[in-house]
């Protein structure tokens, strides 16, 4: 049987340019980058490369990039940090109702601590309007966290629209570019963003490790305490090889983006194309501002875990946005959000390509997601042929 | 994180489709929650003679529905009536545990179309002891 892995959004495999990159500094240079002898110059140096490496890609200083153990710490230390640092100026947070759970939870957690969260609407694609992020600014509001794309229906925001408004006001301006990073620009000063959060494993390269960008000035206390790592912003003995790894993984990612992201984009369409022939289908998120490896569809009448059981059975790799993927009893927030009912937000799956898809996977999955959505509306009550 | 009782329950249903002539049906579970179970059953003098389902859910949904069509089938209306949720789920060697609250309603499918058999018929309900 073969076997397709469409859930790159979720993961990815590390490259082997990547893997190479890292093997040495696990055993031969295992030094800890703290130290004053050779074996910790060494990775002192490897560290500081891949410092270099990200900050020119991010177009900031290598001040200002924070290595994290990955997105979701990156995510919990701009929202917190910047919070716990400036709660005497304000406690007023903006933030969108289709982020990441690694910044809703956050933001929940914070109304519990006493800050206050506005969660701004989105459109019908999944958008936030910049207009409504201008009216939501208070003298209080002390930071705006909106995602650059999102992770479930790929919608790219206007995040350097959104920045210049930020801009204006005494709040700093954060974005989760955890699904951006490698397929989109991600200039810090063409965003007009003060904090970005990036991960690795979600660029072809290793789980454990990802970015926050600071941004010079930006007021921020640190989660992990205990040394003076990464400037005193995050405690801890640097995962040398996992830098090493992140930055290079970074570095083709964004080096090839554009001839991927057309390649990737021509797969797409032609998926959305075919997924579109099947009766009582919709697509969920924009059509043109989307990210270039993202289709998610709902096929109403049926719902998202025995798809991707059904799929899994047939070789398939997949996501639904259902409550039974979701781990809740509600399915996806962000599908809701963007004003779907319940029921058809339950039949909802996400594909998500990446550098390994090709055109006959594509053909494969178009051969078999028909019959495999035919075969569940058959066995569904809510469905009359 | 399935038995391999549920993946071939899911993959293989028993009992799939509707009885026209049905003489009870149930329904239980809504959209909104992304669970839904239709039973039909035939009586005949007093036994279940035939059972078909129609599930819209996940794969433990669909699992516990074709489950109970196997559990109901041949046994008298009292009999098939103290089938509970948590047989169903051992009969498939167990599930989930967070299938346990929100997926597994096949035996509530089941008495309810019990339930419409003895109204659409006038027959008491009796009283369990």
């Amino acid at each position: 049987m073969q076997r397709i892995y469409l859930d790159h959004a979720a993961t990815t495999p590390v490259l082997p340019e990547v893997l190479e990159a890292m093997l040495p500094y696990f055993s031969h240079e295992f030094g800890n980058a703290s130290g004053v002898y050779s074996w910790s110059r060494t990775a002192r140096q490897a560290v500081d490369q891949a410092r270099d490496t990200v900050a020119e890609i991010l177009g900031a200083l290598a001040e200002e990039i924070v290595f994290t153990a990955g997105g979701s710490e990156s995510d919990n230390l701009a929202i917190k940090g910047v919070a716990w640092a400036n709660r005497e100026r304000g406690r007023h947070i903006i933030t969108s109702a289709i982020e990441h759970h690694a910044v809703l939870e956050t933001c929940h957690w914070l109304e519990r601590e006493g800050f206050e969260v506005t969660y701004l609407p989105v459109d019908s694609q999944g958008l936030v309007d910049p207009s409504a992020v201008e009216a939501a600014l208070r003298p209080d509001t002390i930071l705006v966290t909106i995602m650059h794309a999102n992770n479930e229906v790929g919608t790219i925001q206007p995040i350097a629209e959104i920045g210049q408004i930020v801009k204006d006001s005494k709040a700093v301006f954060h974005t989760d570019a955890v699904q951006s990073a490698g397929v989109l620009d991600i200039n810090v000063d063409r965003l007009h963003v003060d904090l970005l959060s990036l991960s690795a494993h979600k660029l072809y390269g290793p789980k454990g490790v990802g970015v926050l960008y600071v941004r010079k000035g930006t007021r921020i206390s640190p989660l992990i305490h205990g040394g003076a790592h990464e400037r005193r912003r995050r405690a801890g003995t640097e995962n040398v090889p996992g830098i090493v790894g992140l930055a290079k993984a970074l570095e083709i990612t964004h080096a090839e983006r554009e001839k991927e992201n057309a390649r990737l984009i021509l797969l797409r369409d032609r998926l959305i194309e075919g997924l579109q022939t099947i009766p009582h289908t919709r697509v969920n998120g924009s059509l043109t501002q989307r990210l270039p490896n993202n289709v998610n569809v709902c096929f109403e009448f049926i719902e998202g875990e025995s798809l991707l059981l059904t799929l899994d059975m047939r070789g398939v790799a997949a996501s639904s946005g259902s409550a039974c993927t979701s781990g809740s009893l509600e399915p996806s927030h962000v599908l809701l959000a963007m004003g779907l009912p319940h029921e058809i937000a339950h039949g909802s799956l996400r594909l998500t390509l990446g550098r390994g898809t090709t055109a006959a996977d594509i053909d494969y999955v178009l051969a078999e997601i028909p019959q495999i959505v035919e075969r569940l509306r058959a066995m569904s009550p809510l469905y009359r042929a | 994180m399935y038995s391999e009782k549920v993946m071939d329950h899911f993959q293989n249903p028993r009992n799939v489709g509707e009885i026209v002539d049905a003489s009870g049906v149930g329904e239980v579970g809504n959209a909104r929650c992304g669970d839904i179970m239709k039973l039909w059953i035939k009586v005949e003098d007093n036994i279940i003679t035939d059972i078909k389902f129609k599930t819209f859910g996940c794969g433990a949904a669909i699992a516990t529905s074709s489950m109970i069509t196997e559990l109901a089938i041949g046994k008298t209306v009292e009999e098939a009536e103290q089938i509970t949720n948590k047989a169903v789920a051992e009969a498939l060697d167990g599930l989930p545990p967070i299938k346990m609250h929100c997926s597994n309603l096949a035996a509530e499918a089941l008495h309810a179309a019990i339930q419409d058999y003895r109204s659409r018929n006038g027959l008491n309900i009796p009283r369990s002891q």
